[in-house]
């Protein structure tokens, strides 16, 4: 049916729709012929399908927004007709940071709200007895995981830009940094955190999904022009990981999933820490304390798979809120352009309809989000680096 | 070009041999500037702290994210630093990232003095792509060599032939099979390993 498609990811298993889709054979039953290449660097993603080596991508969603304004690199219009998965990421902390929090902590552990306002006095006593301040790990400045970062602490009175660091660091050096000291926290997406917790250096301090019960995570991304001019290969791109997603999402099928995405090839870490992951089962610390959360990573349920738009005007506001971007009507078209329910519909045949609970993101804080309002919600949050 | 005017650059690489070669070559060519990173741990502080006006680093590592840093914490750096390549130099970003490099500069450096820097990496990258690629083959063959022998030994000793004739029931085989001498022979040995 069509030419072979080259296919870019990074090992991480919210690429799991993807690779289960090549790797399982949903692809070549739609005339598919897709070879998956494993990537070292989100940069690397985006300019490899920026240029045109790379058909489509496991993409940050937020970069893909990035590269349709032009923010940060050269301006390539990115579409994504489908949503690989919602929350899937952890904040981890070094065993003395927190030992730190738990000292300060007043109130549930699990509410960031309470694990916020600790950090904050945890960051204060720093200040005052001159001690370094903390360095936190995320792994793109266009990340989910940036933006949720800071709106957790900043919730809690820690400027991120001020009474911290915020450092890049790629996903597999995560583990190596929070162990060596480099880094005090990180934020990052399946399996690191996990990886921390068997190694002992770390504790799953927060699932993200305990901060936005909804947040928009990776996307298959193509070039817009792409998309375009190959409609067909796109709608049965779209429809294999559909399938591939709905596969996923079946407990049964839950430990072969974890089989095809284990080899070095593909993520590289043990199918028993993946299917943790999937399972929403996770130890939390190195004594063996788990934690079970159907939310943690969502892979096609919920209506999770189909794009929406209201997902990446909140990703668009977190860079006006840090100073990504300027906030213009303009802007905010551009990235809700980005997700295409429409392409998603139009792949599977049928009428659009709204994903569950579209729009709804259960931020721990702060007023509903209203994507027709962006600088009336930013308002109601104090910290921030707004330009005017 | 004089030592005053020319640019500062850092190559980030963890492969000792490569950073070596590239900045043998850009020495060559006149620029003296070349410090070489070979230490990803704090990789922003040692770049903020040499404060190059162009930062070359290999597509293969993974750092690489962290220089996009650089993009949005303006307030740690004096100067602001943008993307050798802007919106019309798609060609650019093509041939560079065909070759693996990837190359930031500071901003206000013109481009045209930026070129010349790209294209010897370019062509360096290459050359030690190619060197890489013998020396794999080098390798291969030598493991072929050896598995070879020990598979005509098994042959010789079961079949009661000569050396010759073990290798041209060896490569005979190949030939019938389509596969190669190194193929049949590993597949030998497994195979005698499976009836010990």
């Amino acid at each position: 049916m069509t030419g072979p498609l080259r296919i870019g990811f990074i090992p991480l298993v919210d690429a799991a729709a993807l690779i289960v889709a090549v790797d399982k054979g949903f692809a070549a039953a739609e005339g598919l012929d897709v070879t998956l290449v494993r990537e070292v660097s989100w940069s690397n993603v985006r300019d490899k399908l920026n240029i045109g080596l790379f058909d489509a991508a496991h993409l940050l969603a937020p970069v893909a927004i990035a590269s349709s304004l032009g923010l940060g690199h050269v301006k390539v219009p990115i579409v994504a007709s489908f949503n690989l998965g919602l929350n899937g990421n952890a904040i981890t902390v070094s065993p003395a940071l927190h030992a730190a929090i738990m000292a300060e902590i007043d109130g549930d552990p699990f509410d960031p709200m309470v694990t916020a306002l600790a950090l904050s006095r945890v960051v204060a006593a720093r200040r005052n007895s001159g001690t370094e301040p903390l360095t936190f790990g995320m792994t793109f400045p266009f990340s989910t995981h940036n933006y949720q970062l800071r709106f957790w602490m900043a919730a809690g009175g820690v400027d991120p830009d001020e009474d911290v660091h915020m450092v890049v660091l790629p996903p597999p050096y995560m583990v190596d940094s929070l162990a060596s000291g480099q880094v005090d926290a990180f934020c990052v997406g399946a399996p690191w955190n996990s990886v921390a917790v068997d190694l002992g250096v770390g504790h799953i301090l927060h699932f993200v999904s305990d901060i936005l019960v909804r947040a928009a995570e990776k996307v298959l991304a193509v070039r817009q022009n792409w998309s375009e001019k190959n409609p067909d290969v796109l709608a049965a791109l779209v429809r294999a990981a559909v399938r591939a997603a709905e596969f996923i999402e079946q407990p049964q099928n839950r430990a072969e999933v974890a089989r095809i995405l284990a080899p070095p090839e593909r993520i590289g870490v043990d199918a028993e820490v993946i299917q943790r992951t999937l399972d929403g089962r996770l130890k939390i610390s190195p004594d063996g304390t788990m934690r079970e959360s159907s939310r943690y990573l969502l892979v096609g349920r919920e209506g999770v798979a189909r794009p929406d738009p209201v997902q990446a005007a909140w990703l668009y506001a977190q860079m006006v809120r840090w100073g990504q971007a300027t906030i213009s009507p303009e802007a905010l078209g551009t990235a809700q352009a980005v997700f295409r329910p429409d392409l998603y519909d139009a792949a599977l045949g049928r009428a659009g309809k709204l994903a569950d609970a579209s729009g709804a993101f259960g931020a721990f804080t702060g007023p509903p989000f209203d994507a027709n309002d962006i600088a009336g919600h930013l308002a109601a949050f104090k910290i921030g680096r707004r330009k005017s | 070009m004089g030592s005053e005017s020319s640019p500062k650059i850092v190559i980030v690489d963890e492969s000792p041999i490569r950073a070596a070669i590239l900045e043998e070559g850009l020495r060559e060519a006149g620029f003296t500037g070349v410090v070489h990173i070979s230490e990803m741990q704090n990789l922003l502080a040692r770049i903020y702290a040499l404060d190059p006006d162009v930062i070359l680093i290999d597509l293969e590592n993974p750092s690489r994210d962290v220089l996009e840093q650089m993009f949005q914490v303006s307030r740690a750096v004096r100067r602001p630093i943008a993307m050798f390549v802007d919106q019309s130099d798609a060609a650019s970003i093509q041939a560079s990232v065909d070759a693996g490099v990837s190359a930031y500069i500071v901003d206000g450096l013109k481009k045209e003095r930026i070129k010349p820097i790209l294209d010897l990496c370019i062509s360096r990258f290459n050359a030690f792509a190619k060197l890489q690629d013998e020396l794999d083959r080098a390798k291969s063959a030598l493991e072929d060599r050896k598995v070879i022998d020990r598979a005509k030994g098994i042959l010789m000793k079961l079949k009661g032939l000569t050396e010759d004739e073990a290798y041209v029931l060896l490569r005979s085989t190949a030939m019938r099979e389509k596969k190669k001498i190194g193929e049949i022979a590993q597949s030998i040995l497994t195979a005698s390993e499976l009836l010990k």
